[in-house]
């Protein structure tokens, strides 16, 4: 009879049942169902639950399980038919309301949900899905800075009445104002550290004439780098937001990237035009004293105009000045009137009153809607704007319309078609991109591969589970069966672990399991052997199971620990698919330790460690 | 049931010569064929595009292969994957394509003579991210070396560090020569494997070693040879059982976990083998040719460790 200490096989007792409680969502699996969120993005309550359980009821779908989540609400279904009833249902009743997306939720019991338990999550190659790899271009957000900066100067500049002759960009990090006089130097000096005072000058004079160069110092440029990075991460995050993806991840990857992963999308096309779109909305009022056809003809705009293209091809005189622009919106939908498509805008306070301005001066006169796109294009694709290296910047006029009264925040714009309006409105609601973004790395799994990954690492893990047990129980005869559960109080350790983590479980994180029950293994053969070992040097059954355990605990704890370096490492340098394998790895080390340590020798010690006589053990 | 009914008595030092002899043209052969025949890269280093594609019925490989050089794309590699009816197509980067439209693409023109095709996944990884997926990967590697090398010198003794480290080199040499010489696909999730055989390989090692700690503090007389002969005999059916589970874990990996991780089985598979066989056979000889003493790993040092007083 040896002794253990009661406190290891209550903690090992205590361990285990919070483990079994932890991995228990796992065993219900999935269920097809619906995440509803409100279009006007306000939460969901009760009432608008019951408005929407009501609208099913009366269609006579049977929903299996509903419930908030957030601000939205995830209704279960038994089967993808229901599923798709009751979406088309939805969508009849209340067409506008609710954005609705397929997706999967847990078929566990109400009471786990209750308690906050939730299922391990599976990564895109398990459930399906799309992942992509943006590049954020930072030279052009500094580019986009300095475009800005110009605006800025020009009106600062003409609201100063000071007389200049051009402003334009130097370099890639400066501005350049030429004035007429070299003796406004100083004033617009003046005038631009009242803008900002933190600018860094150069003051030129030549003669008669004199210019005023501005540039961004270093610091200021990394600063609006990352801005740019923050800004398009927020914006995509909305996108994201707006296409009704259920639990995506929108990230910063390293120092210039951003990754997106949208789980259960099956079109990357349509993920991906909408996510990299930078399209936006100028307003400029029509410049009616030139005549646009001559212009077209020389090919060049009068002075303190631009030549710009209608949708029909012809073309049209506008002024230089921006009224407002898509960054000033605040929000847009998309909407009807007047039976054509259209977006209802609103201003925030600044562009309201230029626009209020603009309007009140020029009742009567037409003002424009310039369209804006940004693609990125290849040497031989054509463009029909403005090519900058690979980057092709598309502007049109959407609308011309005569302003027939007085508006600031609020109003709408048509001249598009009905698909273009919802995206454009979507887009303006998201906000506009910071820096143009690349595409990288795209990667997309379809459903039908999914399923069939999670069913074949599955099967591959439980066959080879079970040869395992076969091998240990003939092997080591019931201290080998000891051994297979502990394996198996391994695995439910190893699960509860990352449902409570909400790690992600991928197809290469199935293959870290399965290798780390091969290594789990190896911790109860190093002990059973040990005791074997004993046993032959003539040492009695309770000492020679004391001393396995004790002899083979440097070696068990050696061998992990460098395994477990190698885990972190993989961890820490690896994406994708090893950073996946080395998740379950490092975790599969941890408790596979706990369990063969203190859950076999516990089991043990239950079993042989309290009899009084022990010839022999079953090792 | 038992591996060894009495104990062994090998005497792996004596011969440890022939087994030089044995890494040492194994791992000739492995560099060759890297360097000269090279690896089989996945677009996850060289960059590209790699499309899965599920036919309703058998497909017809010449048949993709032609519609997709009517596309354009004549540089395609076009094998089935799996059952008869999947088929992946592999497209090398080019320059200024816009990579993410490819796959609609060639979706586009296979469904031209086979509407019933559906896109089951497809892959884009950009040049430049291949090359620096390639870099991350080695230095995760060398990383993980460093790390391991400085662990084991601290917990057991320069010289057996050593060891431990040729040993760990060795492994996954020999599993790059397999995958050149096979021409298998090398992806990330290979090299994922690969740095498992590392794993693996220390840890079979890491017990050989921990035996020979303990031998050579227990007995104090002795050649080192005749120590380690005997500490490699104490563990060797342990060594031997190890593997065997890890191997009915990976077959089964192998056999049933599908295509996708076939690449990642089998360099598990053969990185267990050869771990086995560097533990027994190349780590502990490497660590005597050092001139291993009894002194190296007196207990002064093993009390260190204070983990080792836990149960």
């Amino acid at each position: 009879m040896h002794t253990y200490p009661a406190w290891r096989l209550w903690l090992v007792a205590v361990v285990v049942a919070a483990a079994l409680l932890l991995a228990l969502p796992n065993v219900f699996g999935d269920a097809p169902a619906l995440h509803l969120s409100r279009d006007d993005r306000a939460a969901f309550t009760d009432q608008t639950q019951a408005a929407v359980t009501s609208i099913l009821e009366q269609k006579g779908i049977p929903v299996d399980a509903a419930w908030l989540e957030g601000d939205r609400l995830v209704m279960r279904f038994d089967d993808v038919t229901q599923q798709l009833q009751a979406r088309d249902a939805i969508k009849a009743a209340a067409p506008l309301e609710y954005l609705i997306a397929l997706s999967q939720a847990p078929r566990m019991p109400g009471w786990m949900r209750a308690l906050g338990l939730k299922p391990m999550s599976l990564g895109l190659d398990l459930r399906g899905g799309v992942y992509f790899l943006y590049e954020v271009d930072v030279a052009g957000a500094v580019k986009q800075l300095i475009d800005s900066m110009e605006r800025d100067y020009r009106t600062l500049l003409r609201n100063e009445r000071i007389p200049f002759t051009s402003i334009a960009p130097v370099g890639t990090d400066g501005v350049k104002i030429e004035l007429r006089s070299g003796a406004d130097v100083p004033r617009v000096t003046e005038a631009l550290r009242k803008l900002d005072p933190l600018l860094t000058l150069q003051e030129e004079r030549l003669g008669e004439i004199g210019s005023v160069t501005v540039r961004l110092t270093p610091d200021q440029i990394k600063q609006r780098q990352d801005f740019a990075i923050q800004q398009n991460i927020t914006t995509l995050r909305n996108r994201v937001d707006e296409l009704g993806v259920t639990e995506p991840i929108v990230a910063r990857q390293g120092v210039d990237r951003i990754t997106v992963q949208l789980p259960g999308v099956q079109d990357p096309n349509e993920a991906l035009r909408v996510l990299g779109a930078t399209a936006t909305l100028e307003f400029r009022l029509v410049d009616d004293q030139n005549d646009a056809a001559e212009a077209a003809r020389l090919g060049r705009a009068p002075l303190g105009s631009r030549l710009y293209q209608t949708r029909e091809g012809s073309p049209v005189l506008l002024k230089r000045e921006v009224i407002a622009s898509g960054e000033q919106l605040v929000d847009a939908s998309s909407g009807f009137s007047e039976g054509q498509p259209a977006v209802h805008v609103k201003l925030d306070a600044r562009g309201a009153a230029q626009m209020l301005d603009t309007t009140r001066e020029n009742l009567g006169r037409p003002m424009a809607v310039v369209f804006i796109e940004k693609k990125r294009i290849t040497e031989t694709d054509p463009c029909n704007g403005v090519r900058s290296g690979s980057e092709c910047t598309e502007e049109e006029v959407i609308s011309v319309a005569t302003i027939r009264g007085v508006f600031s925040s609020n109003f709408q714009i048509t001249g598009l078609m009905a698909g273009e309006a919802r995206e454009l409105a979507l887009l303006l609601r998201a906000g506009s991109l910071a820096a143009p973004l690349y595409i990288v790395e795209q990667r997309t799994v379809g459903p039908s591969l999914g399923q069939d990954n999670v069913e074949a690492g599955f099967k591959a893990l439980l066959i080879g589970l079970l040869g395992m047990f076969i091998f240990l129980g003939i092997y080591y005869r019931r201290f080998g069966l000891v051994a297979c559960v502990v394996l198996f109080m391994n695995m439910v350790l190893l699960t509860a672990l990352m449902s409570l983590l909400q790690a992600t479980l991928s197809l290469p994180g199935i293959a870290g399991i399965v290798l780390t029950v091969g290594m789990a293994a190896d911790a109860n053969i190093l002990i059973y052997e040990r005791i074997r070992e004993e046993l032959r040097n003539g040492m009695s059954p309770h000492a020679a199971i004391n001393a396995g355990f004790d002899k083979a605990f440097s070696a068990i704890a050696d061998s992990n620990i460098t395994t477990l370096i190698a885990g972190i490492v993989l961890f820490t340098f690896g994406t994708g698919p090893v950073r996946g394998f080395a998740v379950t790895l490092c975790l599969g080390i941890l408790t596979s330790l706990f369990s063969a340590i203190l859950g076999s020798r516990g089991l043990i010690h239950l079993i042989w460690g309290r009899r009084r006589k022990l010839e022999a053990l079953p090792v | 049931m038992e591996f060894f009914k009495n104990r062994t008595g090998f005497r792996f030092m004596a011969q440890r010569r022939r087994w030089y002899a044995v890494s040492a043209a194994l791992l000739l052969a492995s560099l060759l064929l890297v360097a000269f025949r090279g690896l089989n890269l996945g677009i996850d280093f060289t960059g590209g595009v790699v499309l899965e594609l599920s036919f309703p019925q058998e497909a017809d490989l010449d048949q993709v292969r032609g519609a997709l050089a009517t596309a354009g794309h004549a540089d395609a590699a076009v094998q089935s994957f799996g059952t008869s009816r999947e088929v992946l197509v592999r497209l090398l980067p080019k320059e200024g394509e816009d990579t993410a439209a490819v796959g609609q693409d060639v979706l586009g023109a296979l469904q031209s003579f086979e509407p019933g095709v559906q896109l089951r996944r497809t892959e884009v990884v950009g040049a430049q991210i291949g090359a620096e997926l390639a870099e991350q990967g080695a230095l995760a590697a060398l990383f993980a070396f460093l790390m391991i090398l400085a662990y084991v010198a601290i917990r057991f003794q320069w010289k057996l560090a050593i060891g431990s480290i040729v040993a760990a080199l060795h492994d996954p040499i020999l599993v790059l020569g397999f995958f050149a010489a096979t021409q298998l696909t090398f992806d990330l999730a290979t090299l994922a494997a690969i740095l498992a055989v590392v794993g693996y390989s220390l840890n079979d090692t890491i017990v050989v070693f921990d035996r020979i700690r303990e031998r050579f503090v227990m007995t104090r007389k002795g050649a080192p040879a005749e120590i380690i002969d005997l500490a490699i005999n104490d563990t060797l059916s342990r060594t031997l059982m190890t593997s065997v589970t890890t191997l009915i874990a990976v077959v089964s990996l192998l056999v049933f976990a599908g295509d996708t991780l076939a690449g990642f089985a089998i360099a598990l598979f053969i990185g267990v083998l050869v771990g086995t066989y560097s533990s027994i056979f190349v780590a502990s000889s490497v660590a005597l040719d050092l001139k291993l003493t009894a002194r190296d790993l007196m207990p002064a040092q093993r009390e260190k460790g204070a983990v080792d007083d836990m149960p």
